[in-house]
């Protein structure tokens, strides 16, 4: 089921571009719009297509085919959308998933048969590690990073006793794992609940009884919703602080939290608010184009476009050497919106990571301001696994 | 003490509001004999147009006064258009009808509400917390669902024993082709228990709102929980679904409370905390399992 098909490579192809009469190059992007979480892919997805539209249907000059399908959240139907790909269309480019789970039913495939694939969103440890190829570039973070950052924030704040919450599943656990390396004081608790919890009376009640002096929590979607509203309903909100990843926090789910997450900090690679022009184009560019303020998540996808233009510029549009697609985009030549940005050894990002704090805004709503810079040059835990 | 008091608060608010959902399934279920999927997608409408109606007006109230109706007519509806024709049908044909249903709600929310979750606030009145239990403050909007979940309960009790409705619902539970023939008309009696169940669910779905994400595909997490308190209750009996709502609910919570603490005491802590958690989320299908068990049928089945 094909659900969408741009072709924004009409205008350009009519105007003389650098490759003349060449076909567009197709970019494959397999990606969950469905579900409750269709809203992470759908930010992707609009992220890129504003680089798109910003180049008149190219990237870096040359016309590219961005083809889009949903996989439902399902690695198994992630694996047949990247079948098809490959078999049908000769896709050489591939990028889109949200989710780690679907990333490893995909990734490891897609690069064996020679397609380079560009990780917008999920970054689990095991392909950044000993499973490292040098066909994947991850252009988002390794899965860790936004609860390493966290827990250093926690510890330089001066916390010392810190309940910790995730949902029980791998990437719960490597949430806190992440958290932990960097934090270093005493744990008042380390719970994890059901994926897909939506009552956390419970596991409150003994929060409150083991009296922390911080939460850190990763529940992404809907899970995070539910938890900071009946955080600030049980009276805890403005008592404890509260940490988590950027993931309970963007943009489109806050509005959906209204002022209980008021105060909370959570650790990002981004904000709409970082100070360099690539990144306040980019935020004025989404807001006139979508009539919302871009999540991290678009942001990501914005980046990954970037990246890709600056390599099919380099090659001229030639996808068929691997080798030098390769080398272009290790350069990693292209201005981030999150400001520095560089490949480390095992092509996961080297960047600078911060903590944001949601404030509030006039008529109710609210938004991140970025509160401190965190690590400069952050990279992986794992990139010294990597032989490439 | 005080934080098992606190969690047995818990449990008695989680177990009402399964009781929402459950008095209207197994009224379904043990009248009509028919398996309805898509009972979750009341409850997802209840919360959906109590959220926007209490956006646009300001008032919690309206917002419920209006989701009680519109869940209720979409019931009506969706039982005069679809589920009359799966009556005489296979129970395999009605979980097919029903989860197609689920589909179709859960897109119908995406198009006409988009894919990001909605907000909906605690009415000011009930936003603060209550030291109903000195030392252990509980939320006021959580105590004020219990109330609305015993008003309910006892609602359901005066209509079912002491009206002339509920007695023709009795009659149809107990023998339906009997009921008929005595001239009571099923087909009105079987729309009308469903908006009556649709009802229920939309109002545990706005009152859930404020609790929760109001988000496509909500109803299912408490939809499976629902089907287990019809099953340990007994299929088609209220009464059983208000013990069975009361029971899991506290298991489910007193579970996910103590279960990891408990085993800590023999386990290493971090093997307790995954075993725990793990445990905690069985409980309930482990207590279902005993129970049946025990009671085949459930703990009060409504057919003799």
């Amino acid at each position: 089921m094909r659900s969408h098909m741009m072709t924004a490579a009409l205008a350009a192809l009519l105007a003389s571009g650098p490759v003349l009469g060449a076909d567009p190059v197709k970019i494959g992007m397999v990606t969950t719009l469905s579900t409750k979480a269709g809203y992470l892919g759908e930010d992707i997805r609009d992220g890129m297509l504003l680089a798109i539209q910003q180049g008149d249907g190219t990237l870096g000059g040359v016309p590219v085919e961005l083809i889009v399908e949903d996989d439902g959240r399902d690695p198994e139907k992630g694996r047949q959308i990247a079948e098809r790909f490959i078999q049908r269309d000769g896709v050489k480019l591939m990028t889109g998933i949200v989710f780690s789970n679907v990333a490893m039913a995909v990734v490891p495939k897609v690069v064996r048969d020679d397609v380079i694939y560009l990780s917008p969103n999920a970054g689990p440890s095991a392909l950044a590690g000993k499973g490292c190829s040098e066909n994947y570039f991850n252009v988002a973070w390794q899965n860790d990073n936004l609860h390493e950052v966290t827990g250093q924030y926690v510890t330089d704040s001066g916390f010392g006793k810190v309940y910790m919450l995730a949902p029980n599943y791998p990437a719960g656990k490597d949430a806190l794992a992440g958290f932990k390396r960097y934090y270093k004081g005493e744990v008042a608790g380390e719970v994890y609940t059901k994926l897909g919890q939506s009552d956390y009376a419970a596991e409150l009640a003994a929060l409150r009884a083991s009296k922390p002096d911080a939460v850190f929590f990763f529940l992404p979607g809907g899970m995070g919703i539910n938890f900071i509203k009946q955080y600030s309903q049980a009276g805890l909100g403005g008592q404890i602080p509260l940490f988590g990843p950027a993931f309970s926090f963007d943009e489109r789910l806050l509005k959906a939290v209204g002022d209980s997450a008021v105060g909370v900090i959570n650790g990002s690679q981004w904000n709409w608010d970082l100070d360099n022009s690539a990144n306040a184009q980019f935020v004025e560019a989404f807001r006139a184009q979508y009539q919302r303020t871009p999540t991290l998540y678009a942001s990501q996808g914005y980046d990954t476009a970037r990246l890709i233009g600056s390599a099919l510029a380099a090659t001229g549009g030639d996808v068929t050497d691997l080798a030098a697609l390769r080398a272009a985009l290790r350069k990693a030549d292209f201005e981030s919106v999150r400001g520095s940005f560089r490949f480390g050894p095992n092509q996961h990002p080297v960047q600078d990571l911060y903590v944001r704090e949601v404030v509030a805004l006039e008529g109710g709503l609210t938004t991140n301001k970025t509160k401190a810079k965190v690590f400069s040059d952050h990279g992986d835990a794992y990139a010294a696994d990597c032989k490439m | 003490m005080l934080l098992f008091l606190e969690q047995v608060l818990n449990g008695l608010q989680l177990g009402v509001t399964l009781f929402l959902m459950s008095a209207g399934l197994t009224l379904v279920f043990g009248i009509m004999n028919l398996i309805n999927l898509a009972h979750g997608s009341f409850y997802m409408i209840g919360a959906y147009v109590g959220a926007t109606v209490t956006a646009r007006s300001g008032s919690f109230l309206l917002g419920v006064l209006a989701a009680l109706p519109a869940a209720g007519l979409v019931g009506m509806v969706v039982e005069i258009l679809v589920l009359r024709r799966l009556y005489d049908r296979e129970h395999l044909d009605q979980v097919l009808a029903t989860f197609g249903l689920i589909l179709f709600f859960n897109e119908l929310t995406r198009i006409l509400w988009g894919r990001q979750p909605l907000f909906m606030d605690v009415p000011d009145l009930l936003s603060g917390t209550v030291d109903i239990i000195p030392g252990a403050p509980y939320p006021a909007y959580r105590l004020a669902v219990i109330c609305v979940g015993i008003a309910v309960a006892a609602f359901l009790y005066v209509l079912i024993t002491r009206s002339r409705i509920g007695m023709q619902i009795r009659a149809g539970a107990s023998n339906r082709e009997m009921a008929g023939a005595l001239g009571v008309n099923i087909r009105l009696l079987y729309t009308l228990v469903f908006g009556l169940g649709a009802l229920l669910a939309g109002l545990a779905g706005v009152m859930a709102g404020p609790i929760l994400a109001v988000e496509a595909g909500m109803g299912e997490s408490i939809l499976i929980l629902t089907f287990v308190v019809i099953v340990v209750g007994g299929i088609g009996s209220v009464r059983g679904a208000l013990v069975g709502a009361l029971l899991i609910g506290m298991v489910d919570t007193l579970g996910r409370a103590f279960l990891p603490g408990v085993l800590r005491l023999v386990l290493p802590a971090s093997e307790a905390d995954g075993v725990g958690a793990s445990l905690a989320a069985m409980s309930i299908y482990i207590f279902m399992a005993a129970v049946l068990a025990w009671r085949p049928r459930g703990l009060f089945p409504a057919h003799g």
